[in-house]
């Protein structure tokens, strides 16, 4: 281990902790505080699927086609091209075929 | 006739397939409007769960296409275990697979962040770093082991993908920027973000899961020469990233 | 060594489905809600906002512990992982209850999230009950099973359901759970008549009951063909059944299910006091 390297990691912690002290995140004890449910549209979205045990009759199970219905945000998303001149960004483009099934 | 169950899973995910015979609408007429109920029930629900699972990628492509692609990935790939909260961790693969959208190749990266930001919210909860800590002796932080809360996820993409996430769930984000980003989710509490980690960060996190900091520090300074140590410290800290030194 | 004592420890209030957006109002003011049902597999993880929820509400309530995923009726053997879930998540929550389905969702490796039926044979009986006695091993608890909701008929089937679900009660030691919709569903969905079901039902048996909304559909002759979505109000028709049942069993717990399309908390407590009002015009 290089002694520069030992002291710039000592520097960096000391650097790091000095602002922030007592301001650090609570403990989960604290966040028992905070079980609430987040605001709606935030964060909470993280949570994901959850079960059921219903049925419905919102029918959708039809094609195995992928087709572009609608526009995503995708759309108004811009970049430029990147270093290697690479497009990285590309708009939907109007597919529409039938596609085997997989597996 | 007996049905069995592989020919009824069958029948259930393929819609192009008849109802399976022995069945009847309990008066001996035709139950294929009734089976149909139990494929529409597989399909809708699992679509479903794919739309909130990967809520950034449903954005970027739209809700109805995302749900017909949702459709065929779910066919391919149909959940292996009954906890939802884990269903989808084949579609960031189905993702780079996919040849009508090989042109947006940021999508199965996006995928893996939405998959690991709901990872996230269900892992365990840690308290972070105590203040004891922070009076390591400064000789000893570099042979000390980091470690970081169940709840943070490290993502390196070739693609903005932090700025992708902001655009697509903050107010007047900007337009991401044509950069390479990598990704620490860090989880304070119960409500996982995503944070833009600085150049050679990821390096650093990655080599410190199974090395002292201060070989942690040289990988990341191979990758990096002007890795900024003390931005990575700060943003951990302050997240709460971090549980033990020692 | 298997606790067989019956009921269980549910009280026979109204009940409602837990949802976590109405986790505030729930501790505002439960009235009239007396306990919660949460469906087992969403308090799987390690951690996080649900189980920090669930140790809160598990203080005040007595809690369901209601299982979507085990395939009971499935051809396979029970999935050991699953069931070890179950158990870890029965020993730190110590529930009031315990419920399953009689139906199958996982065949060959996949989990496809919709209770699936089973025909009703001596060969489906024996391979049920040989899946609730590993239940009973592995949980070192009474579970009870619930009725499905049908919307087809198994030719192959040689047992009445209510039969059926007897029979398993009988070998096993399990108890049941009397969904009223379900009934009611099944009942519209196969030309049966609802009425004679419950009275061909075991009763005694019954240690909790369900209540849910459905929708209204067509099947192929043009028949209305009911699903069980539980996306809005019980009907009328599936309360006037519930009176018909606690006048035979006696108060039972009672618990309105709302999956989809989820309502504000007044809309589903207003629910639960439809059901406190049938629970009190039942002598005890």
């Amino acid at each position: 281990m290089k002694t520069t390297n030992t002291a710039l990691i000592a520097t960096a912690f000391a650097a790091a902790t000095a602002f922030i002290g007592a301001t650090t995140a609570a403990t989960a004890a604290e966040q028992e505080k905070c079980f609430g449910v987040a605001m709606a549209g935030k964060n909470d979205c993280a949570a994901g699927p959850g079960t059921t045990c219903a049925g419905t009759s919102k029918v959708d199970y039809q094609g195995n086609a992928w087709k572009l219905v609608d526009k995503g945000t995708c759309e108004t998303m811009m970049l430029p091209k990147m270093e290697n001149g690479e497009e990285r960004m590309g708009s939907l483009e109007a597919l529409e075929r039938d596609l085997p099934m997989e597996g | 006739m007996s049905v069995t169950q592989t020919e009824f899973r069958r029948s259930v995910l393929d819609p192009e397939a008849p109802a399976p015979g022995g069945l009847s609408d309990g008066r001996g007429g035709a139950a294929d409007r009734r089976f149909a109920v139990y494929r529409n029930n597989v399909t809708v629900s699992l679509t479903d769960a794919m739309e909130s699972a990967f809520p950034t990628v449903a954005k970027l492509i739209g809700p109805e296409s995302f749900r017909s692609l949702a459709r065929l990935a779910l066919r391919a790939h149909p959940p292996r275990s009954p906890l939802m909260m884990e269903f989808g961790a084949d579609f960031p693969a189905f993702l780079e697979g996919f040849e009508p959208l090989a042109h947006l190749g940021y999508l199965p990266d996006v995928a893996r962040l939405d998959h690991a930001m709901r990872l996230s919210y269900h892992a365990a909860d840690a308290d972070p770093l105590p203040a004891a800590v922070q009076s390591m002796p400064p000789d000893q932080l570099a042979t000390a082991r980091l470690q970081l809360a169940p709840a943070c996820r490290i993502l390196r993409s070739r693609w903005p993908l932090h700025g992708i996430w902001r655009f697509n769930h903050e107010d007047g984000a900007p337009q991401p920027q044509a950069r390479p980003e990598d990704v620490l989710i860090a989880r304070p509490g119960y409500d996982p973000a995503p944070h833009l980690l600085p150049p050679g960060g990821a390096a650093f996190l990655t080599a410190a899961a199974s090395a002292p900091l201060g070989n942690a520090y040289e990988a990341a300074l191979t990758e990096t020469p002007d890795f900024d140590l003390t931005a990575l410290l700060s943003l951990l800290i302050g997240t709460g990233a971090i549980t033990a030194l020692e | 060594m298997l606790d067989r004592t019956f009921p269980n420890d549910l009280p026979a209030l109204p009940g409602v489905g837990y949802k976590p957006q109405h986790y505030t109002s729930i501790i505002a003011d439960p009235a009239p809600v007396g306990w919660l049902e949460i469906h087992a597999e969403n308090y799987m993880g390690q951690g996080g906002r649900p189980l920090a929820q669930l140790r809160h509400l598990a203080e005040r309530f007595p809690i369901s512990v209601h299982g979507v995923g085990l395939s009971i009726g499935g051809e396979g053997r029970l999935d050991a992982d699953h069931l070890a879930r179950l158990r870890h998540l029965c020993d730190w929550l110590n529930p009031a209850s315990f419920s399953e389905h009689l139906a199958w969702s996982t065949h060959d490796g996949a989990f496809l999230n919709d209770l699936l039926p089973l025909p009703y044979t001596d060969a489906t009986l024996a391979r049920v009950c040989d899946h609730i006695d590993a239940v009973h091993e592995a949980l070192g608890r009474r579970m009870l099973l619930e009725n499905p909701s049908s919307y087809l008929a198994f030719d192959e089937s040689t047992w009445s359901e209510t039969d059926f679900l007897r029979e398993i009660a009988r070998r096993t030691g399990c108890g049941l759970l009397l969904d009223v919709n379900n009934v009611f569903v099944s009942a519209v969905n196969l030309g049966m008549d609802a009425r004679a079901y419950i009275a061909e039902f075991p009763l005694d048996q019954v240690g909790e009951i369900h209540l849910g909304g459905h929708d209204e559909d067509h099947d192929d002759a043009g028949r209305p063909l009911l699903i069980d979505s539980h996306g809005r109000e019980v009907a009328d028709p599936v309360w006037a059944l519930l009176d018909e049942v606690l006048t035979l069993s006696g108060p039972r717990p009672a618990l309105i299910e709302w999956d989809n399309d989820v309502p504000d908390w007044p809309v589903l407590a207003a629910e639960a006091g439809r059901a406190a009002d049938a629970l009190a015009r039942v002598p005890a």
